[in-house]
């Protein structure tokens, strides 16, 4: 192998530079631009306009760090399929700008997220949670005079138009009130603006939110407040009740006089603890794992899950193993007829597919309606999915029922594989069936199957599918901020505090995430060690 | 081995036979049941035109296309296309990724490979979904830019199983490409063929069998993957049948029992046919740790 690797390595670069310069020294030859070139150009010109149009859709919305990614994937992707050399590189490159994105930064970006209380309340930039407050503090200037105003739209975008001092007054969103000719007024009111049509109705009422929620500035520099209608016929000013001062970074109530100050936190806080709302998205350091470990509503579940988590993993892999090589050495032995069709059926569960197979037994398990309570038990009403221990052992059952197929395959693979005349030299020197089973085949096949069995671990580790078809993590927990529930594990609570109840918290969920993160790498290290697969590159 | 073939010729009867190999297939015949069980539940659920679940549990008790019929008005269709053009799609993008890096770690020696090839492995060990939410925060940032990558859209989905290719199947592939001889593209550099002519030309059609096992391994992971999808599409028309499926059967109250039963049927055909290809495959020990979801 080692002289071979030697050889080619000394002879395949000259090939290469051979076929290289001949194509750069005769670029008249007919080969170097055969389809396969114009296929290469095609494609990459594609790449560069689908790029630099992404380049300036991103410069459009200040997406700054997209648009450096992009001028630097397009930079490398010119460069790398137009060089000469680069060779691997050119097949390596398609795959990894997916790994690199889809991946690596996604598994950085959960670091990273992990650090900061990015969720609900804390979406967004500083300078966005600013402008939020000003708005939701918006209160209507007191007797100030209301307006008759009309709504009316040129090409989809809204406006309103009002009469002050005997003038016809339009504005929109972006565009601060300014006198128009020729509208036509009635009784005060706005009727027709030459080049706008007035929104009847009907049109009003679909797009009611947006005309709620439509601002349109009094004074181009926003000093003055704006203009606001709920009801589409009736306007009135409105002022923000807090100021924002960018030199001491503060907001104060006009009317209560309170100040807020900009925290660590992420949020606009009072000397009395009340805080403005929304916040915005800031580092807070190790706190989303101190809560995990130590606040007492958190942590509670959290050790719970964590327990169950290891629990359910490490039972899931022993039943399954335990039934798998159970079956395997029953059907191992020749005398026993049609054990091809045994086998076809028995892995059954397996090519079903899981997540099916979740969803069935879910409906099975049903207390009230499902079939195993209703027929099997004869109509009692065992709660399956309800009670925090049956739960637990429903989840264990199903996953054995949907897992030990795949282990009798893998013993079924390593029993055959283990040679017939160790075994039978083990029957000369007297050993019975148990000690045969216990001393020498176990031993044997742990060398094949234990790599699987760690694999296994951590596949179910993070059996996801599993536990939110079936129970969902429930029952849940009592009195817990984060909906989580006596099944749910790691990842499921991952879940459940990224995406579910009413408060997202996705700093929490990421800390959860790189904890797992941890064990997992650990376990997988382990059994890395032990395959010696590196060894093998 | 003598033994073994004399005791297999020995006929074994009566209460030895019971003791030796009758309890054998005791064992088998009950775990068939408990196998089949379930598979037979849905299918009869399927063919019972009362759609509920207290009504599905008497099996075969009746027999009609009710249920299979009224899928044509529901979204499954809809969720039957999307699945298959998602998982289509991914499988064709990983087979061809995953195939060029394998060529390239296979057949070229250049400076960091062999640590391009250990990291990789160590990618490998931290499985996508384990990041769900850092794609989703991903695509709805990116989703500002361009909508079409973003969330919700099937091609952003498409987009994040891709980044999965290559830290997945390219060992599979790699041990493969190994032994194709290097004497072949060799001889074909030798002729005046181009590494992209050797590659496109020879080698894809030497490995084909591992390129048709990996793509179907891929397919049917698509197919059964669900949380990064449950978080990236969120319409309804939108959705592949593991969501669509899930949202049917999690309704409490008033589950389409009925339908989601014909459903699965339909769906599960296609996975279980794939896998009486792949099962050899397994049993060969080739997926070390593809333990399928």
């Amino acid at each position: 192998m080692s002289t071979q690797q030697t050889g080619s390595r000394a002879t395949a670069p000259d090939i290469d530079e051979q076929i290289v310069t001949r194509r750069k020294g005769t670029t008249s030859h007919a080969r170097d631009f055969g389809p396969g070139f114009f296929v290469k150009l095609v494609l990459v010109a594609v790449v560069n306009a689908l790029g630099v149009y992404g380049i300036l859709a991103a410069a459009a919305v200040g997406s700054w760090g997209i648009v450096g990614f992009l001028v630097i994937a397009l930079v490398l992707v010119d460069w790398v399929y137009f060089s000469r050399r680069m060779l691997p590189v050119k097949y390596l490159l398609p795959g990894l700008l997916f790994l690199l994105v889809y991946q690596l930064f996604v598994m950085a970006y959960t670091g990273y997220v992990a650090f900061t209380n990015y969720g609900d309340g804390h979406n967004s930039t500083k300078a966005d949670a600013i402008s939020a407050i000003q708005i939701q503090t918006e209160r209507r200037v007191e007797g100030s005079p209301s307006y008759p105003l009309a709504v009316l739209e040129k090409g989809g975008v809204l406006a309103v138009a009002i009469v002050e001092n005997d003038k016809a007054m339009v504005g929109t969103a972006d565009q601060a009130l300014a006198a128009v000719g020729g509208a036509t007024v009635e009784a005060g009111r706005v009727t027709a603006v030459p080049g706008y049509t007035t929104l009847a109705f009907a049109q009003i009422a679909q797009r009611q939110d947006e005309i709620t929620n439509l601002r349109v500035p009094v004074a181009a520099d926003g000093s003055k407040g704006s203009l606001r209608t709920q009801d589409a016929s009736t306007g009135y000013i409105y002022t923000p009740s807090t100021v924002y001062d960018a030199a001491t970074d503060t907001f104060t109530d006009v009317v209560a006089g309170t100040v807020y100050k900009a925290s660590a936190e992420g949020t606009f806080t009072a000397a009395d603890g009340t805080t403005l709302n929304p916040g915005w998205r800031a580092g807070v350091g190790l706190k989303n794992f101190t809560t995990m470990f130590t606040d007492s509503r958190i942590s509670g579940p959290f050790f719970n899950i964590l327990a169950w988590t290891f629990a359910f993993a490490i039972l899931s892999v022993a039943t399954t193993f335990a039934l798998g090589l159970f079956l395997a050495v029953t059907f191992n032995d020749p005398r026993v007829r049609y054990r091809r069709l045994y086998r076809s059926l028995l892995i059954l569960p397996y090519a079903f597919p899981g997540f099916l197979a979740a969803l069935v037994w879910r409906g099975m398990l049903n207390p009230r309606f499902g079939f195993v309570n209703e027929v099997l038990l004869r109509g009692t009403h065992v709660p399956w999915l309800t009670d925090p221990w049956l739960a637990k052992v429903s989840v264990l059952l199903v996953n054995l029922w949907l897992g030990f197929p795949y282990m009798f395959l893998i013993c079924t693979g390593a029993l055959q594989a283990i040679p017939g005349d160790v075994i039978e030299s083990a029957r000369m020197d007297g050993a019975g069936a148990l000690r045969i089973l216990r001393s020498m085949t176990l031993p044997l096949l742990m060398i094949s199957v234990a790599p699987l069995l760690i694999a296994s671990f951590a596949f179910n580790f993070n059996n996801f599918t599993l536990i939110y078809m079936l129970t969902g993590g429930g029952p849940n927990f009592a009195g817990s901020p984060i909906v989580v529930g006596h099944t749910d594990i790691l990842i499921s609570m991952v879940y459940s505090v990224a995406f579910e109840g009413g408060n997202k918290q996705y700093g929490l969920a990421s800390a959860v995430s790189i904890l797992i993160f941890v064990i997992v790498g650990t376990i997988s290290w382990i059994g890395f060690r032990r395959t010696k697969t590196l060894e093998e590159l | 081995m003598a033994t073994t073939s004399l005791e297999q010729h020995a006929p074994v009867t009566g209460l030895r036979w019971w003791r030796e190999v009758g309890w054998r297939h005791v064992i088998g015949i009950v775990m068939i049941a408990i196998c089949v069980l379930p598979l037979l539940y849905v299918i009869s659920a399927s063919l019972n035109p009362n759609g509920t679940l207290t009504g599905s549990n008497k099996l075969f008790r009746t027999f009609s296309l009710t249920n299979y019929s009224e899928l044509a008005s529901t979204d499954f269709a809809k969720w039957g296309v999307n699945s298959l053009v998602i998982c289509t799609v991914t499988a064709l993008g990983t087979v061809f990724m995953g195939a060029a890096a394998a060529y390239a770690f296979s057949r070229f020696r250049f400076s960091g490979r062999r640590a391009s090839l250990t990291a990789l492995l160590l990618i490998q060990m931290f499985p996508q979904m384990l990041a769900f939410v850092a794609i989703f925060l991903l695509l709805l940032s990116v989703g500002t830019v361009f909508p079409a990558l973003g969330l919700n859209s099937q091609l952003g989905l498409i987009a994040v199983y891709l980044g999965g290719a290559l830290g997945v199947n390219t060992f599979l592939m790699y041990g493969f490409f190994n032994t194709v001889p290097r004497e072949l593209d060799e001889a074909a550099k030798i002729d005046g063929a181009s590494h992209a002519q050797i590659f496109f030309t020879i080698i894809l059609r030497l490995v084909a069998p591992i390129l048709a096992v990996v793509g179907l391994l891929s397919f049917v992971s698509a197919y059964g993957e669900f949380v990064v999808a449950k978080v990236v599409l969120q319409r309804v028309e939108h959705y592949t049948l593991a969501v669509g499926l899930y949202v049917w059967a999690s309704d409490e109250r008033n589950a389409p029992w009925g339908l989601f039963a014909a459903a699965a049927v339909l769906s599960a055909i296609p996975v279980v046919l794939l896998f009486q290809f792949l099962q050899r495959y397994i049993v060969g020990g080739l997926f070390a740790g593809s333990v399928k979801g």
